[in-house]
């Protein structure tokens, strides 16, 4: 029975996979391989069938054939459902060892029927085939350990990128100026009774009515301050877009107010010619916007037009300038004997006649008048547009000064005379050299000449930053000759570069501060602790601590920190000097009348390729005679002759022999009393012939100076600043000192520090959302 | 003849009280005041010697334990509470305002491994030698009651380290594994195992709460997390961790105590190389803890002191140390930032101040002035050489001295003998590791 058994299973099988064929055959093919091979066991097995069992397959098929006949009455469903041809031909119980016994069933085989009928979809055939021919076996599963290893990092990508989402908030808490902990503090204060009591319920059945009532009307229930819609309405503006708000609100009332006041201030003035000046203003004013808006916006320059034209008839209309006036009667008898009263009266009829008069005409009038004053206006000389002659590098005495230079002033002062004479000047010098001995202080006048010169050209030049540049001194001459110059130009140039020098100075102090924020972070890891076996036990004990660093440093040492003080002090003067040049100029101007320079191009501009060659050339005539490379070893060998120690000769004369006019102490008395100290260590400078090494250094002052660049400055004049720059109240204001000198992190006295909650992680997200939404807004308003 | 004195009313400049204070007008014109480097740095100078004249650290010693002291835990809600675990498996808790034990509980038979208090702060867990973990009322019991655990969970391995999570009711546990249990249950809901080790802690991320790392002893830190079945990544380091901390502030970074008197700081994500070196011990580092700031940690160290470390210097700030004070086992930073507290072998906890020279208790306004003003002066003027000599002195015990003097010595050594055999072999072959990348072996995934 149980082989039985087990053929109707197979049966069974074999049925449900030629059902299954039809829709997804990929895994009917490999159900069907399995049956397959469950067939051929089993058809050896099959060749004694008992019969008893022939007798129960008949009375199946009997049944089957009453149950068509049956189903068949109803008409409609005359098709059976699909006839399993070949099991049959397996099964037949005759025909034990079938056509097809020892044959695996190949998908080939399945599939034909399906090619031959119609209604199989196109599609599912194209599949079929490709799966036909695709002849791979199925990749065996991963081990245990590569799966694992998988999953392991697919994991930790997911809890990487979890965790990142708080760099943000890290990146913000440690560039913050001071953090504030605990981090999530309740407000202070009695909290809204609204969020108190959310725990309440309604008890009784009214109590629950009133509620229910209330809900549905959006009322509110548990007493708040608030109903819902004032609170949605709190909600759509926030704190900060209501501070922005306000200011905004205040800043308008604020000009508001001011304009009424300047308004009535300038209403009380009496003054006629006050008003006079000021409608001119006015007017003038008026008639240029309407230019403009002839050109930009020909409709409302209509409107303006007919709105002038109203005015001008309205005052027409009324009866003033029409010389019926009381004021005008008297000022008409006074005419005949007073020259003011008869202007006054002249003035009034041309007023009169040009009211009377068509109104665009008046103002055709009005801009020939311009036309004509136009050509009036001075004319910027030309000389601005000249090239600059750039700072040259290969004249290595252009940085240095020279000693001294009395007739600076008044060469500046007489600027414009001078100017052509230095074009002569250049060509005495040529024949000056010729000659080849001349005296010093010609040459020092010659380059001074030159100096002036070089500084007129820079002068010349309008570009505000090249002026930065030039030495001190230089600049200084230069902000008076500009000033002397053109007038008009050199204000703007001016403020632009003490704009320029500011904006420098701020953002170099800015870039201090970065420096020093981030640095702050790094800056302890060279900061290792000091470990000894001295206690300390008093403040006198300090001095005893030996010095980290106590090696002599190598470099060259810094200026001190007192020294360091004035530098900058020295810039704002430098700063400072350089407005009162400014300012100078004003003098200067009043009594120098503006000449209008002849636009003869000089040599070195006429001629561009000759150009450097000739300035070389002029260089080296102007410093023929100094040897410069002698005088530094001059200075060089007097250095070294001061710090070599003298010899000191003892002798006595007339100690121990005979003495007076005439008579010399004996030689080996001189040598014995000469007594040599031992030679120093050699210079620093011995191997180095362009060098001089300064070996004069204060060790008492060196034992309170930084001798290398901290950590997160990168300039010395970065460090300099920061430390000139005080801290204290002695010369900040209170605000300033507390702003200054506030901790980096500050805790409640007994509070407990919770970790960082992930609501800090929302109520960041939101802060950036508002602070992103604020900026565009702000962008919108500008734009 | 008249004769004309100079006279002032001395209520224009005399105080009516001393807390009065009047308002000087001053001119703030730079050049009416030149020296002002000088003379601030004559500040900072006189402020950092003041500072290390009033560096009084030690507070006081809780003594009541008859074994060496192995773990402590913080109360989560009160500050003024501490809870330790000695080596004969009794638990202590202490007043800390009082100095004096409140409770005593026989809590193991041996050790007592961990311990951790919960979120809540109304019960603790306790894991022992015994193969226990005990769960605790932190009330004591009412007059006639035993002390008696709530719950009692017996496992079939000692546990060696236990912690709990920031939120819910889950705790994890390691020993010859990790284990996630859930306070309900009496089995784990997880278990982690990778290799065959057994771990000596865990710790949940505080602020990413579902993370864990733990220190396994084949020298191994391993990540997990919670939700996942298998663990995340696990670094190799050249010796054994033996605890480690994340930071309270910062998510993705954690601290480790080395046995190779190291400490390290990692961030999470790059497991590769540490962020960070910290060095300064002369042994074993035994435990780390984090201040709740996160901008600073403490570490307590076999060779018998205490250092405090920025989170991102390589170098301590402070080193603590008494002359009876052995081999600190556990350390831990309160709260609110201000204290610091360590257990050690000789059966005492030790209550420290975080910052040696501070003021305790509350300040008048003008006090914090000027301690904020001193504070500045001291970080402007640090680089020089005068100011950086007398903050950065420190005294240290004779051998601790000698010892990294030698350690300083045998580093310098082999740095050179590197460098020789850098130089004298084929360039390129030799490679230059930087120290970071020395300690860690491998990272496996």
């Amino acid at each position: 029975m149980a082989k039985v058994s087990k053929k109707k299973v197979s049966k069974k099988s074999l049925k449900k996979s030629s059902e299954v064929t039809g829709n997804n055959e990929a895994v009917a093919t490999n159900m069907i391989y399995d049956d397959d091979e469950k067939e051929d066991d089993l058809d050896g097995a099959d060749v004694d069938v008992s019969g008893e069992e022939d007798e129960d397959g008949e009375d199946e098929r009997k049944r089957q054939k009453l149950l068509e006949a049956i189903s068949g009455l109803g008409g409609k469903r005359k098709k059976t459902l699909g006839e399993r041809s070949e099991a049959a031909v397996q099964m037949c119980e005759f025909t034990v060892t079938s056509k097809g016994d020892g044959e695996k069933i190949d998908l080939s085989d399945l599939i034909e029927t399906i090619e031959k009928t119609p209604s199989v979809p196109a599609k599912a055939k194209k599949q079929l085939k490709t799966l036909q021919r695709n002849t791979k076996t199925v990749e065996c599963p991963l081990s245990k350990q590569e799966n694992e290893r998988i999953q392991r990092d697919v994991s930790f990508q997911k809890a990487a990128t979890e965790v990142s989402r708080w760099k943000s908030i890290i990146t913000q808490n440690r560039k913050a100026e001071q953090l504030v902990f605990p981090l999530n503090q309740e407000p202070s204060g009695p909290k809204p009774i609204d969020r108190v009591v959310t725990g309440w319920k309604a008890q009784t059945p009214l109590e629950q009515e009133i509620f229910a009532l209330l809900s549905a009307n959006k009322q509110p229930i548990n007493d708040p301050i608030l109903t819902p819609f004032e609170e949605a309405s709190v909600r759509a503006m926030s704190l900060e877009e209501a501070k922005i708000r306000r200011a905004e609100l205040q800043k308008a009332r604020a000009l508001q107010s001011y304009y009424e006041s300047k308004a009535r201030r300038e209403k009380k003035i009496k003054s006629k010619k006050y008003h006079k000046v000021q409608n001119k203003v006015k007017r003038k004013e008026f008639l240029k916007e309407f230019d403009e808006m002839v050109k930009m916006n020909p409709a409302a320059a209509l409107e303006e037009l007919n709105k002038m034209e109203l005015a001008r008839m309205q005052e027409r209309m009324s009866l003033k300038h029409q010389n019926s006036g009381k004021w005008a009667k008297s000022k008409a008898i006074m005419a005949k004997y007073d020259l003011e009263a008869r202007t006054a009266i002249q003035q009034q009829l041309k007023v009169n006649k040009d009211l009377t008069q068509n109104l665009v005409s008046s103002l055709k009038e009005e801009e020939e008048e311009e036309e004509e004053e136009e050509p009036g206006t001075e004319v910027l000389p030309d000389f601005v547009n000249d090239a600059k002659q750039p700072l040259d590098s290969s004249n290595p005495w252009m940085s240095g000064k020279l000693s001294e230079d009395p007739t600076e002033k008044e060469m500046s002062e007489t600027r414009g005379v001078t100017v052509e004479e230095p074009i002569t000047v250049a060509h005495t010098a040529e024949e000056e050299e010729e000659e080849g001995d001349t005296e010093k202080t010609e040459e020092e006048a010659l380059l001074r000449e030159f100096d002036s010169r070089r500084k007129l050209r820079w002068a010349q030049e309008a570009d505000p930053a090249a002026v930065m540049s030039v030495d001190d001194d230089n600049d200084e001459d230069d902000g008076v000759i500009v000033a002397d110059s053109k007038p008009s130009a050199e204000e703007a140039d001016a403020s632009d570069g003490e704009e320029e020098g500011l904006s420098e100075f701020t953002s170099l102090f800015r870039g201090i501060v970065d420096g020093c924020r981030e640095g702050k972070a790094g800056s302890d890891t060279s900061a290792q602790l000091n470990e000894g076996l001295v206690r300390i036990k008093g403040v006198g004990d300090m001095e005893l601590l030996p010095l980290t660093n106590e090696k002599a440093p190598v470099e060259p040492q810094h200026p001190p920190a007192s020294e360091n003080l004035p530098s900058a002090t020295k810039k704002a003067e430098k700063n400072r000097k350089r407005k009162k040049g400014i300012e100078l100029k004003d003098v200067l101007t009043k009594c120098t009348k503006v000449i209008k320079v002849p636009v003869t191009p000089t040599v070195e501009d006429s001629e561009d390729a000759e150009d450097k060659v000739d300035q070389m050339g002029l260089i080296k005539e102007a410093f023929a005679g100094d040897d410069v490379v002698s005088d530094f070893l001059k200075d060089k060998k007097k250095q070294e002759n001061a710090g070599k120690p003298k010899v000191v000769d003892m002798t006595l004369p007339g100690w121990g022999e005979w003495g007076g006019i005439g008579l010399n102490p004996s030689r080996r008395k001189r040598r014995r009393f000469r007594i040599k100290t031992t030679p120093p260590a050699p210079r620093k400078d011995v191997h180095l012939p362009s060098v001089i090494i300064s070996e004069k250094r204060n060790s008492s002052i060196s034992f309170h100076q930084v001798n290398s660049l901290p950590f997160p400055f990168d300039t010395h004049a970065q460090f300099e600043s920061t430390i000139c720059s005080p801290v204290g109240r002695t010369w900040n204001t209170e605000q300033t000192v507390k702003k200054i000198t506030k901790p980096k992190v500050t805790t409640q006295l007994g509070a407990i520090i919770e970790p960082m909650a992930q609501e800090e992680l929302l109520k960041n997200k939101k802060q950036m959302t508002v602070r992103n939404n604020s900026t565009v807004d702000s962008l919108k308003r500008k734009h | 003849m008249k004769v004309k004195v100079l006279s002032r009313n001395p209520d224009d400049y005399v105080r009516e009280t001393k807390l009065d204070i009047q308002r000087v007008p001053r001119n703030y014109d730079p050049s009416l005041h030149p020296f002002e480097v000088c003379r601030e740095y004559t500040r900072a100078l006189n402020a950092t010697k003041l500072e290390r004249v009033f560096a009084k650290p030690f507070l006081a010693s809780l003594d009541g334990h008859r074994d060496g002291v192995n773990c402590m835990a913080k109360h989560t809600k009160s500050l003024s509470t501490l809870l330790s675990g000695s080596c004969d498996g009794e638990v202590k808790l202490w007043n800390l305002s009082k100095h004096e034990c409140v409770r005593t509980l026989q809590a193991h038979e041996g050790f007592v491994r961990g311990m951790v208090v919960r979120y809540c702060g109304t019960s603790f867990f306790t894991v022992g030698d015994d193969k226990t973990i005990k769960q605790w009322k932190m009330e004591a019991p009412s007059y006639g009651e035993g002390e008696e655990p709530l719950n009692t969970i017996l496992g079939k391995t000692v546990y060696t380290g236990i912690d709990h999570h920031q939120k819910e009711g889950v705790f994890a546990t390691c020993g010859q594994q990790v284990d996630i249990w859930d306070e309900q249950r009496s089995t784990p809901i997880r278990s982690f195992t990778w290799g065959v080790d057994s771990f000596s802690s865990v710790r949940f991320n505080p602020v990413e709460t579902e993370l864990l790392g733990s220190c396994a002893s084949d020298r191994s830190i391993v990540l997990y997390d919670m939700r996942e079945s298998a663990p995340l990544k696990k670094v190799i380091m050249t010796m054994r961790s033996n605890t480690l901390c994340w930071n309270p502030m910062e998510a993705y970074y954690f601290t480790c105590a080395n046995e190779d008197y190291n400490l390290y700081t990692y961030d999470m994500r790059f497991l590769e190389k540490p962020v960070l070196v910290h060095m300064d011990h002369v042994s074993a580092v035994l435990d780390v803890d984090y201040s709740p700031t996160g901008k600073e940690f403490v570490s307590a160290s076999f060779d018998k002191t205490i250092r405090i470390f920025a989170k991102d210097s390589g170098h301590s700030r402070e080193v603590y140390h008494t002359k009876r004070m052995q081999h600190v086992i556990c350390i831990k930073w309160s709260a609110d930032n201000k204290y610091i507290l360590s257990g050690s072998d000789e059966m005492n906890i030790r209550l420290w101040k975080a910052n040696a020279a501070e003021k305790l208790g509350v300040l008048s306004p003008r006090e914090r002035e000027a301690v904020n003003y001193s504070q500045k002066l001291k970080e402007k003027f640090q680089h020089y050489p005068q100011i950086r000599r007398i903050s950065h002195h420190r005294h240290l015990p004779k051998n601790v001295f000698h010892q990294s003097k030698e350690l300083r010595i045998m580093k310098e050594a082999r740095r050179r003998k590197e460098r020789n055999v850098r130089k004298h072999s084929k360039p390129g072959s030799v490679p230059v590791v930087s120290e970071k990348e020395k300690h860690v072996v491998t990272v496996v995934k």
